[in-house]
């Protein structure tokens, strides 16, 4: 059990710790999908809402392995939930939201993948978090991809705008704007702790 | 007809460590590459454990390569991935506990880097284990010469020193910045345009990263 409060862990996880800009978790999307908005946003809902499913599983996942001393399979045990859980998502979405799954397409399996969600069920764990701060981990952790998620996106399709010299176009600039959006996150740094 | 054979397996070998340098040109792997290159020791430490984790992984794949059927074929990589990562993460635990706070989590999310499932998928599993590993490798010298070259330049600029030996004297004022997030973004930034602005030179036309798309 950790002392902290769960508006600092809420606050923590999505601004001064924010999972992309300070934790560099979950890149991969965070370059893949940025490009444009109508991509951007719903990849960070869907992403959001595996990493609460999956930090859910993980801690009752936990308390079982715990209760069996079986700590080494942790990890083991973790990937296979995390990509049970996407897959549920997956079908949940195909059965009653066809629109929103066939906009997501490709993106949707490639979750599972994505480390911010292990990173959560991995840190609530090493942080040794309760049950309602693993809760406001995860939610904040969502909450903070998808703040990165929306705000590259829209810097993004404003350069595309500009007159950009052809040597630095691609993940170089991609790069180089992300090292900024991060210099301005640490400014939160002291908030939440 | 030997020296042939001798030919193509250096290729495979090569082809990690340059022309498909997983760090410069393919930017796979960025959430490590980033978090753990502060300092030049760490991003060895991280390279070598992927390395490891790499050749164990693509050997037993494509060992059991006419075994696993298709549908189920990630599942089992990623099952297989997650075992050998969990023997590196406890083998360093054991060598140095002073690695092992420093990497923190990010040793076990080895599993989810997608180098390791990418090769899996894209190569050993449609090679012979020799050849296999032989570019797994590659691919993890290449990893580990990309790691150094970030966390050598990162460790250098923000803190004046390389291995923990001071460089500059006492006079030097380091950039920190360099050794906080935004320097993980800027310095890969930076190495990413050095490469682009030679192969334009050349002629050769820019890489497009692939990112993680190998499910």
């Amino acid at each position: 059990m950790s002392p902290e409060s769960l508006s600092q862990i809420f606050l923590s996880a999505a601004l001064a710790n924010n999972f992309v800009l300070a934790m560099f978790l979950g890149l991969c999307p965070f370059l893949g999908v940025s490009a444009r908005m109508d991509t951007a946003f719903p990849m960070g809902l869907a992403s959001a809402f595996v990493m609460l499913v999956a930090s859910l599983c993980a801690f009752g996942l936990n308390l079982l392995l715990s209760m069996f001393h079986l700590e080494f399979l942790r990890l083991i045990a973790y990937i296979v939930v995390i990509a049970s859980a996407v897959q549920l998502v997956e079908m949940i979405l195909k059965k009653h939201s066809p629109a929103l799954f066939r906009a997501l397409g490709i993106y949707l399996p490639l979750i599972t993948t994505n480390c911010a969600v292990l990173g959560v069920a991995l840190f609530q764990t090493a942080r040794e978090y309760s049950f309602l701060q693993s809760l406001a981990f995860s939610l904040g952790a969502g909450a903070g991809f998808t703040l990165a998620l929306v705000l590259m996106a829209s810097v993004r399709e404003r350069l595309q705008l500009s007159d950009v010299p052809g040597v630095v176009q691609g993940t170089a600039l991609s790069l180089m704007l992300a090292g900024l959006l991060s210099m301005a996150f640490m400014g939160f740094a002291g908030l939440g702790a | 007809m030997k020296d042939l054979s001798q030919a193509k397996n250096f290729d495979e070998f090569m082809e990690g460590i340059w022309r498909q340098n997983p760090v410069f040109v393919m930017v796979l792997g960025m959430c490590p590459a980033l978090a753990v290159t502060v300092s030049a020791v760490n991003a060895l430490a991280m390279g070598f454990a992927t390395t490891f984790v790499l050749v164990c992984s693509c050997l037993l794949v494509s060992l059991m390569r006419k075994l696993v059927p298709k549908e189920v074929r990630i599942a089992t990589y990623i099952v297989i991935i997650a075992t050998f990562v969990t023997v590196v993460d406890y083998v360093i635990q054991a060598v140095s506990l002073e690695l092992y706070e420093a990497l923190g989590a990010f040793i076990q999310l080895i599993v989810v880097n997608c180098i390791i499932l990418g090769r899996a998928e894209a190569h050993a599993s449609k090679h012979p284990p020799a050849t296999a590993m032989l570019n797994a490798l590659g691919m993890g010298i290449g990893f580990t010469i990309g790691l150094f070259a970030l966390g050598g330049v990162r460790e250098i600029l923000g803190a004046g020193k390389l291995f923990g030996v001071s460089l500059f004297g006492a006079n030097f004022q380091p950039w920190v910045v360099m050794v906080l997030p935004p320097g993980g973004f800027f310095v890969l930034g930076a190495w990413l345009l050095l490469f682009a602005a030679i192969r334009r030179k050349k002629g050769i036309p820019p890489a497009e990263s692939k990112g993680c798309h190998v499910a």
